[in-house]
This record gives structure tokens, sequence and C-alpha cells, in this order.
């Protein structure tokens, strides 16, 4: 994988943001020409993944760049915090599982929209995800 | 902040989406609505989300409440224009709006609503009738 070049960075620190990351993301899926479906799929997963950013990180940045692999195009997200980490990340993930009143689908949803999906995270340390999605 | 606009137009409120709305408009909507309909007590809302490329787990959880509120109040409400993508996206995202009526467009929405209306109305007028029988 090449290294991304024009990297496009958004803060994330309230809801507004959180809409940006969203155009954004559509922006760039349109231009490196991901079908329709897995344009929707991939800002969905971004406004989820912002939205844990904003409410569980605390805040954080996102980074958006194009990728390639080959000959394939793709799309590289990071969402990055400085939160509280997750304690149990097996837990985090599973469908239903939430600590902040919500559906407990953001987490394990995102990962089933997307191609690749990266978790670094450690108590106290924040939380740093990355996620890819290629043309088919 | 932006507010999404609610329509009466005889006994239905209608709402349609046309902006990619913050967490915040999106739980402004729901409190807009319940007092629109405990104001002009219509039975019927329809919310029309064909503007919208995405639907994530926020705001599905919204919509799902509405639906709730709404029966509540004595009102029924109907999801319409829903995207393709977006709801094959809804579906891989483990969210299939249990609870939520739909229909594919505005027009076909507002027949389900006056249908249903019409079957309630058969009903009672049944009971009535047999009333009169037995008074008879």
């Amino acid at each position: 994988m090449t290294a991304p070049e024009g990297t496009q960075r958004i803060p994330v620190s309230s809801d507004q943001d959180v809409v940006r990351v969203r155009q954004l993301v559509r922006t760039v899926s349109v231009a490196v020409k991901l079908s329709l479906v897995d344009q929707t799929k991939l800002v969905t997963a971004a406004s989820e993944l912002a939205r844990n950013t904003l409410v569980y990180g605390g805040g954080g940045m996102v980074e958006v760049s194009r990728v390639e692999n080959g000959r394939r195009q793709g799309i590289k997200i990071v969402f990055a915090d400085q939160g509280p980490g997750i304690a149990d990340l097996q837990l985090a993930l599973t469908d239903g599982y939430t600590t902040g009143g919500g559906l407990g689908l953001g987490l394990s949803g995102a990962r089933r929209l997307v191609d690749e999906f990266d978790i670094d995270t450690a108590v106290g340390q924040g939380t740093t995800i990355s996620v890819t999605k290629w043309c088919r | 902040m932006e507010r999404v606009p609610v329509l009466k137009i005889g006994d239905i409120l209608l709402v349609s989406i046309q902006i990619d709305m913050e967490d915040q408009v999106a739980l402004q909507l729901q409190e807009d609505l319940a007092d629109r309909i405990v104001a002009t007590g219509c039975h019927g809302v329809i919310i029309d989300i064909s503007a919208l490329d995405i639907v994530d787990s926020f705001v599905g959880r919204t919509l799902a409440t509405i639906a709730s509120i709404s029966r509540v109040l004595d009102a029924e409400t109907v999801v319409v224009g829903m995207r393709p993508a977006v709801a094959i996206t809804l579906v891989e995202l483990g969210l299939s709006l249990p609870g939520i009526r739909t229909a594919l467009n505005v027009e076909l929405g507002m027949e389900l609503l006056a249908r249903e209306r019409y079957d309630d109305d058969e009903a009672d007028a049944e009971a009535d009738g047999d009333e009169e029988a037995v008074t008879l």
C-alpha cells in the first residue's frame, strides 16, 4: 500500500464536525469512484465512528486519505482520540452492547460495512480505529 | 441550529428531511413532532427521507423513537422514500427498523394512512351497527 498523499484532517469536537466528516468521506468516495452502495456504506461507517470519537473519546481527529494497492483504489479513514480507551474490546464489538445509551451497533456495525478494520486501544491511552474500503 | 419544518396537510403531518442533520437537529425534530401531534390532533405522520444519502444508527433510532412517541399520542408514522443503497446499508449495519411502517413514496404513505384510518372507522361503524341491530 503506497503512502497516502493529500490526507485531509478534520478535528472532531462537535455534532457539526461529525457532519463535516460525513461530507468529506462522501466527496472522496465519489472521487475514488466507489459504487453508490459502497459510498453509502463507508459514509455510514464514518458517521458511526466519528460519533464514537466525539461521544466516547471526548473528541479527537479524523484523517481521510486515498490509498492504492496495486491497481485498486481505496479510501482509508483513521479516527483517533485521547479518551478513556476500551477496556473489553470483544464486548465493545458485540452487537447491542453499549455504555452510552445507544443501540450498541456503531462499532460492530461499522466493522461490517468496511473491508478492513483495525482498532488500537488501551485503557487511559485513547483509541485509534483505521478503516479501509476498496473499489471493486 | 437548523430546524426541519413540519407541515400539516389535512389529518397528516408531513416532514421532509432535506438536510444532513446534526444529532441535535434530529432530537429537536422528535420534540417538535410530539408537540405538533398534540397541538393539531393529527392521526398520521409521514417522514420523507428520500433526500438522505445515509441513515446511521442515530437517525435510525430517532425514527424509531418518533414512531413510538406518535403511537402513544394516537398517530401512526410512515417513513417514506428510503433509497435502495440506504436500505442495504441499514440492514447490514444491523438496524432493520422494527415497528416502523414504510412506503416507497409520500403518495403511497398517504394511501397507507388513509386505508388504516378507513379500516378503523369501518370497525367502529360495524360495532355501532351491531348495537343498533340489537336495539331494533
